[in-house]
């Protein structure tokens, strides 16, 4: 890898890319291989905003690889509580560990935080920016179960505010896919995004029903449309209501249609979904760890 | 003595300041906003709108007494009028004159719009915007603003 910090999916090259989701392929094959391969490495924890999984999957990554963590807490018992900019804090922790993981609610913040440090910063999402470590897991995901080639794809959800998905939008501009973007009109791809793609030349549509495209996609990737973007919850219900799947939805699918969803899911996938062979999105968070593996193997300077 | 030149004369001279000459029709009001001018502070200011231009069809000229910009203020004015030309005027003759250049990053002049951008917390950080095909970027939430360019200049 050529990059020290990891901050956006934009800057992911194609080959970039292929070698995360080549190395991963090669940890989850064999992990114990790989189980001493960073003993005494600390990875920094510093988790702005609660976000349980993600947290756990960088903690076992970093364990699997023979490390371990060092852990800011939680905001609250913390001195960021006190008033200190995060300038500050990443620069005394940094201190402390080989590499550094943040999150933080706020946009821009992993990107700035990397420009006072030098021990290698991943960013775990940072408001509604980016949250690359999603979406190279996404992709390992993706390029397992459907391929980079030839790949029709389905975004549905919330995709202003949806990191995810803006990440993913940008790297799949790498892959030879077509994209097809599903929303109500309010929640729609955020100005910058647009501009991201259509610099790239992405293949792009956007659509308000998922019913016109479901029948050409390979892979249909779900996300939750939150309660609190709508003013009232009536309003919120009507659009909702209209970017679920379940298992009749998904009859004029593809039989090999892969169904993908970042977690945690409220009720956007039917649970009746989870038994048919379309559901992957549980192997989709599983793959977070041999890729998150794989990923600070490469930044700590690992042979790939 | 050209046709812009006699245009020019339209207006009065100014015996110390600047002329900024070439803005795209229309953009007069957004340049003074930019200087942070709005008359209370006592300043000579001349505009002149939507005056015939060879080059650029319409053109508006400000005229201001008693003031060369700085480098910020050429940038930003840069964005809203690609065309235009700055002419430092010292007892009634142009010293200098030179066209704006459109930079590649305005480091430090704009505000990001995006309340939740960390540029616009207590870090120690300046606002950076890349300059895109049709507005500027912030480097940091990626936030794009367009049109409204004159409303998010920082106050000194
Ligand atoms: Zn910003």
């Amino acid at each position: 890898m050529r990059h020290d910090h990891i901050i956006s999916a934009k800057q992911l090259s194609r080959a970039d890319i292929e070698e995360v989701l080549d190395h991963a392929a090669d940890i989850a094959e064999d992990p114990a291989a790989f189980a001493d391969r960073h003993a005494n490495t600390l990875l920094g924890m510093l988790f702005f905003e609660p976000s349980t999984r993600t947290k756990m999957s960088f903690m076992t990554a970093m364990k699997r690889l023979g490390g371990d963590i060092v852990d800011m807490g939680s905001v609250e018992s913390s001195s960021v509580k006190k008033g200190e900019s995060l300038a500050d804090t990443v620069r005394v922790v940094e201190g402390y560990a080989d590499a550094l993981v943040l999150r933080h609610p706020m946009e821009g913040s992993a990107k700035m935080a990397s420009e006072f440090v030098d021990v290698p910063l991943v960013n775990a999402g940072d408001g509604a920016g980016q949250h690359p470590t999603q979406t190279l897991l996404d992709l390992y995901t993706i390029r397992e179960n459907a391929g980079f080639d030839d790949l029709t794809i389905g975004i549905m959800g919330d995709l202003k505010y949806g990191r995810t998905v803006h990440s993913l939008a940008h790297a799949l501009t790498n892959v030879d896919a077509r994209q097809h973007f599903v929303s109500p009109e309010s929640l729609q791809l955020p100005r910058s995004v647009r501009y991201d793609l259509h610099q790239e030349g992405a293949e792009v549509r956007e659509h308000t029903g998922l019913e016109e495209v479901l029948p050409e996609l390979d892979v249909l990737y779900v996300t939750r449309i939150q309660r609190e973007r709508f003013p009232d919850e009536s309003e919120y219900r009507e659009v909702a209501g209209q970017y679920q799947i379940d298992s009749d939805t998904l009859e004029s699918a593809k039989d090999d249609l892969t169904v993908m969803h970042p977690l945690p899911r409220v009720d956007e996938i039917a649970h009746d979904v989870d038994a048919t062979d379309h559901a992957k999105y549980f192997q989709q968070a599983h793959n977070g760890v041999p890729v998150r593996m794989a990923l600070l193997d490469l930044i700590l300077g690992g042979e790939a | 003595m050209s046709g812009d030149d006699d245009q020019q004369l339209r207006v009065s001279k100014i015996q110390n300041g600047t002329v900024i000459d070439h803005i795209t029709g229309g953009q007069a009001l957004n340049v003074l906003a930019i200087l942070g001018i709005d008359g209370t502070s006592g300043e000579s200011v001349s505009v002149a709108m939507n005056m015939p231009s060879d080059r650029l069809g319409k053109k508006d000229i400000v005229k201001v007494e008693g003031r060369e910009l700085s480098q910020n203020e050429v940038d930003v004015l840069s964005l809203i009028a690609p065309a235009a030309s700055i002419n430092i005027v010292r007892d009634y003759d142009v010293v200098e004159k030179h066209r704006v250049e459109r930079p590649s990053v305005v480091v430090g002049v704009l505000e990001c719009p995006n309340h939740n951008c960390i540029t616009t917390e207590d870090e120690p950080v300046q606002s950076r915007f890349a300059v895109v095909d049709d507005g500027v970027r912030c480097e940091y939430c990626d936030t794009i603003i367009r049109d409204e360019l004159p409303a998010h200049i920082l106050a000194d």
